[in-house]
């Protein structure tokens, strides 16, 4: 059966360019960087190119990057390493209600050694202000870290406001970029970013390689204690296939930034057309403007996300969604939550998430298969005729004239 | 899961002798149970659930189990039987099984509270948040 693969944003297909250089790299190119002969110059070469590469894609200088084990990891290193070398005796953190768990899951953490930390509302569309975030400064803030972009819904942070806030009251700056690197046109200096994270696997590269970049001067105690490798801050002989990946694909991302943005956000506007034309009572989930290109985010309303995943899946495609079903714990999604969204709406919220080699036939072919899902699961649902009767109409499937049956 | 792809008895009875809702859109389950009753027997039985794909399955299972059976019988089903009948509920979805021998109980309450009858001997397994997708596991990205 055609596979449609619809969930960009959970991880990506290894590009083939990026896996040749990874195998190239992983094959020939077996030195330790750290000797000092022919095969470990060749490597300490290629390091320090993929180095510049993920730099490159930034704006960052070569130097001021740290090769991760991925996203998660660069949060944590950004969050523990910042709070231990600025904020020994204590101190306060600002972040915001939707950020990825690797970064609410550290503050958290961090709380319990101490830590202080305000977690910003976003509104319904899940934007944080810099006005919101000058406001939760305190004499003794020491970091802000706010996500670029957002994984579940796609909004898309002012983070070059946030950074001319931060650094007009000399506050640190970290970002979790893992969402909108290679998606939206960053420029640590133009926007006032001292940390930030992405990873590979997002960017059509492997999983478990990822970049921290940590802006020359500021401090922050080594992750990992060993052989001094990355600067000192994390210990380990390089993983180079890894490195040369990520900065084969950074590289790719860039070059290819104009073309594949505007690809995917054409058929994301497309896609959410047709969902809105095929499908009534849903609700767009996210900002309408600003948001990730490759982002769909919907809620089906009076029906349950994971029938529904479970259903695509049978139809041969693959989505996610915020029902608690797919989240690990009782309530449905903390981002959705806190952009106000009730329970039973986010319960069924679905996400779509589009790549640069997504085609129109495939959007066709969920815009095909989707509506009769819908239909059948909120056949099947309780809540349905009870509530969506409520507009006064019995046949719901042309309700354009009922008030919420188109709620864009 | 067969059940959840093909799930039987999907629907309302407009003149039900008992009509049983469970769960509520906070936990993310409500599951609805509609019986017919005849001399006793279970004649008819349908249900509507919004939840899980397990809440569907266990839902469908429930109803395919009830038919035909006595009242005195059907108010024993226990979630475990749920369970085994679909062969294969995955230990973290056991919960769902609970929350669809309930709703079967509920239905059975409402069948005899309509006729006056003694329903004091009814057990629920659950009846707060502690249903289907309390039970899910997954994880975000
Ligand atoms: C916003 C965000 N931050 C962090 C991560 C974690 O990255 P990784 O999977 O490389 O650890 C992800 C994705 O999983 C993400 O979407």
């Amino acid at each position: 059966m055609q596979r449609v693969y619809l969930d960009n944003a959970a991880t990506t297909k290894i590009d083939p360019r990026v896996l040749e250089a990874m195998t190239l790299a992983l094959r020939d190119n077996f030195g330790n960087p750290s000797s000092i002969y022919a095969e470990a110059r060749t490597a300490k070469k290629s390091l320090e190119e993929a180095r510049a590469q993920v730099a490159a894609l930034i704006g960052a200088k070569t130097e001021e990057i740290i090769f991760t084990g991925g996203g998660s990891e660069a949060d944590n290193m950004a969050l523990r390493g910042i709070a231990e070398a600025y904020g020994k005796k204590g101190g306060h953190i600002i972040t915001s209600k939707v950020e990825h768990h690797a970064i609410i899951h550290t503050c958290e953490y961090l709380q319990k050694q101490g830590f202080d930390v305000t977690y910003l509302p976003v509104d319904e569309f899940g934007l944080t202000t810099p006005e919101e975030v000058k406001a939760a400064i305190r004499p003794d803030t020491i970091l802000i870290s706010i996500m670029y972009a957002n994984n579940e819904v796609g909004t898309i942070m002012p983070i070059r406001e946030i950074g001319a806030v931060a650094r007009e009251r000399k506050i640190l700056l970290h970002t979790d970029a893992v969402q909108a690197a290679g998606h939206i046109d960053i420029d640590v200096e133009r926007d006032n970013i001292d940390l930030l994270s992405l990873t590979a696997h997002k960017i059509h590269g492997p999983k478990g390689v990822g970049a921290l970049y940590l802006r020359k001067g500021v401090r922050m105690p080594p992750l990992i204690h060993g052989g001094g490798q990355e600067r000192g801050f994390r210990a380990g002989t390089e993983n180079l296939p890894g490195a040369v990946a990520l900065g084969k694909a950074c590289e790719l991302a860039a070059a290819g930034f104009e073309k594949n943005n505007a690809h995917m956000k054409k058929l994301r506007d497309y896609l959410l057309d047709g969902i809105f034309e095929k499908i009534p009572y849903v609700k767009l989930n996210g900002h309408p403007e600003k948001r990730l290109s490759n982002n769909v985010n919907v809620s089906i309303r009076y029906i349950e996300g994971e029938g529904m995943l479970l259903r695509l899946d049978m139809d041969g495609i693959s989505a996610s969604s915020g029902s608690a079903c797919t989240s690990g714990s009782l309530d449905p999604s903390h981002v959705l939550l806190a952009m106000g969204l009730d329970h039973a709406t986010a319960h069924g919220s679905l996400r779509l998430t589009l790549s640069p080699e997504t085609t129109k036939e495939e959007i066709d072919y969920l815009l095909e298969k989707l509506p009769p899902i819908a239909g059948f699961l909120r056949e099947m649902s309780p809540v349905y005729k009870a509530e969506a009767g409520a507009c006064g109409r019995q046949e719901l499937k042309n309700c354009a004239a009922c008030p919420v049956g188109r709620e864009k | 899961m067969d059940h959840f792809a093909n799930p039987r008895n999907v629907g309302e009875i407009a003149d039900a002798d008992g009509v049983g809702e469970v769960g509520n859109p906070v936990c993310g389950d409500i599951m609805k149970f509609f019986i017919k009753v005849d001399n006793g027997i279970i004649t008819d039985i349908k249900f509507k659930t919004f939840g899980c794909g397990a809440a569907i399955a266990t839902s469908s299972i429930a109803t395919e189990l009830a038919r035909g059976k006595s009242i005195a019988e059907a108010q024993k089903l226990t979630n475990k039987a749920v369970a085994e009948a679909l062969d294969g509920l995955p230990p973290v979805k056991m919960h769902c099984s609970n929350l669809a021998a309930d709703a079967l109980k509920a239905a059975i309450i409402d069948y005899k509270k309509r006729r006056g009858l003694d329903y004091s001997d009814i057990r629920m397994d659950d009846d707060e948040c502690g249903g289907c997708e309390s039970a899910c596991t997954g994880h975000r990205h």
